[in-house]
């Protein structure tokens, strides 16, 4: 597992479906879920949409 | 990730604080309690709660696993450990104060005491040291408390064993809304353990005790994003359970994570330091496992510690009901350098995050 800039160490990934090259959150040595990138852009889409959704309501 | 994600975005954090503005009551106050270390380290390092209106108050509960194990256990780990068991744990255990003393000072006086980075590293550990017997102290939630469980069903070897302390935190948020005078108006639910957990376990806050709560994440846009939602929530006169992180967190947690706590563990009544007994917020290993129970296997019960000591108020900084400075012995008596309570041993402790914090500020004027 890489942990950006040149860190690696081996993680237990027994816990989640993870293949080579996926992305997960790491605790203690052990991988507790998946993250992919069009989750985290979801994330953006939603942030969005909240602020948004105040910005009409409120017009 | 190439695209440039915004989860520090101050241009963003501007936009949100304008928005909680407009939503914030005038005439009250309001006041909001996450369970998390890292959610404090978040709100203090970035300094969120000067952006936050006066009214809108963000308080930090019982999120730190290693500051609410009770001194009893503390004392368990010391006990075996000076019965030659070679104690592996988490960095943060190592000071936290037992009954007459830590695992440090244990070790210091010629136990052996190691620290490791995670479970697995202990029972590697054991593998290449046959002729020593290992315990492992599971300090931790429900993040830890999978890999705990990973290592206890995968067959661990016969000179391998746990110490198991782990907590839950519904529990501790359930407690929180009986404690008379903290008047919390919602919570910020914690991400990681919610990884693990899901949602479904936070319903009743809304339901039960018409709590506004909202899973949210540890960059700075999560945590204003969340405070942001309860706000819209206490507004609107609602109660809802809402995901921020829905990047990390699904409504049904981590399943496979889940089943192997089922099968390690079974909840029972447990002790919180500073707080006292809850029913069903530990973790014991069930009965099939009970060969890998270092309390069995060495006979080391402790039923009552001397939690707080004359004069530290960390029973009252754990539950939110007081802020760092307002303890008399805070960057006083009690540093990070010599901590006295739990509070200011571990990384995740909310004095010791203020205290770190307050000395990168002085180091700056």
């Amino acid at each position: 597992m890489d942990f950006g800039e040149g860190v690696l160490r081996d993680v237990n990934v027994t816990l989640v479906d993870a293949k080579v090259g996926d992305y997960v959150l790491v605790h203690a040595g052990y991988a507790i879920q998946t993250v992919d990138k069009e989750d985290a852009l979801e994330t953006l889409a939603l942030w969005k949409e909240i602020l948004a959704a105040e910005k009409e309501q409120g017009s | 990730m190439a695209e440039k994600l915004r989860f520090r975005d101050p241009e963003l954090a501007k936009e949100i604080v304008q928005k909680i503005r407009e939503v914030t009551p005038k005439d009250e106050t309001v006041k909001f309690c996450h369970v998390c270390g890292t959610h404090e380290w978040t709100i203090t390092h970035y300094g969120l709660r000067s952006l936050l209106p006066r009214n809108v108050e963000v308080i930090a509960g019982p999120g730190c696993p290693v500051c609410i194990v009770p001194a009893a256990e503390i004392d368990e780990a010391v006990q075996l450990a000076q019965k030659g068991v070679v104690i592996t744990c988490f960095g943060d255990v190592l000071r936290v104060p037992g009954s007459h003393m830590s695992l440090l000072e244990a070790k210091a006086e010629g136990a052996d005491v190691r620290v490791v980075y995670g479970v697995s590293d202990a029972v590697e550990m054991a593998v290449r040291e046959q002729d020593k017997e290992f315990a492992f102290f599971a300090v931790g939630f429900e993040t830890t408390a999978p890999s705990t469980a990973v290592e206890a069903l995968g067959n661990p070897p016969g000179n391998f064993s746990f110490l198991v302390s782990h907590r839950l935190i519904p529990p501790a948020m359930e407690l929180l809304l009986g404690v008379g005078d903290l008047n919390i108006s919602g919570f910020i639910a914690p991400g990681h353990v919610s990884a693990i957990i899901g949602m479904k376990p936070y319903e009743l806050f809304p339901r039960v005790y018409r709590m506004p709560t909202v899973v949210a994440g540890f960059e700075p846009i999560d945590v204003l994003m969340g405070i942001y939602m309860l706000l819209k929530q206490h507004a609107e006169g609602t109660a809802r359970l809402e995901n921020e992180y829905a990047r990390v967190v699904k409504w049904e947690g981590n399943p496979k994570a889940l089943e192997m706590m089922e099968r390690a563990f079974a909840v029972t009544g447990g002790n919180w330091r500073g707080i006292g007994r809850l029913p069903d917020s530990a973790l014991k290993l069930r009965e099939e496992l009970v060969a890998y129970d270092a309390r069995e296997k060495f006979g080391v019960h402790v039923k009552q510690g001397k939690d707080i000591l004359l004069g530290c108020e960390c029973h009252l900084v754990i539950i939110g009901k007081i802020k760092p400075n307002e303890c008399p012995m805070f960057m006083k008596a009690c540093t990070p350098a010599k901590p006295i309570g739990a509070c200011m041993v571990s990384s995740e402790g909310t004095c010791r995050v203020w205290a770190k914090t307050a000395a990168a500020q002085a180091v700056s004027q």
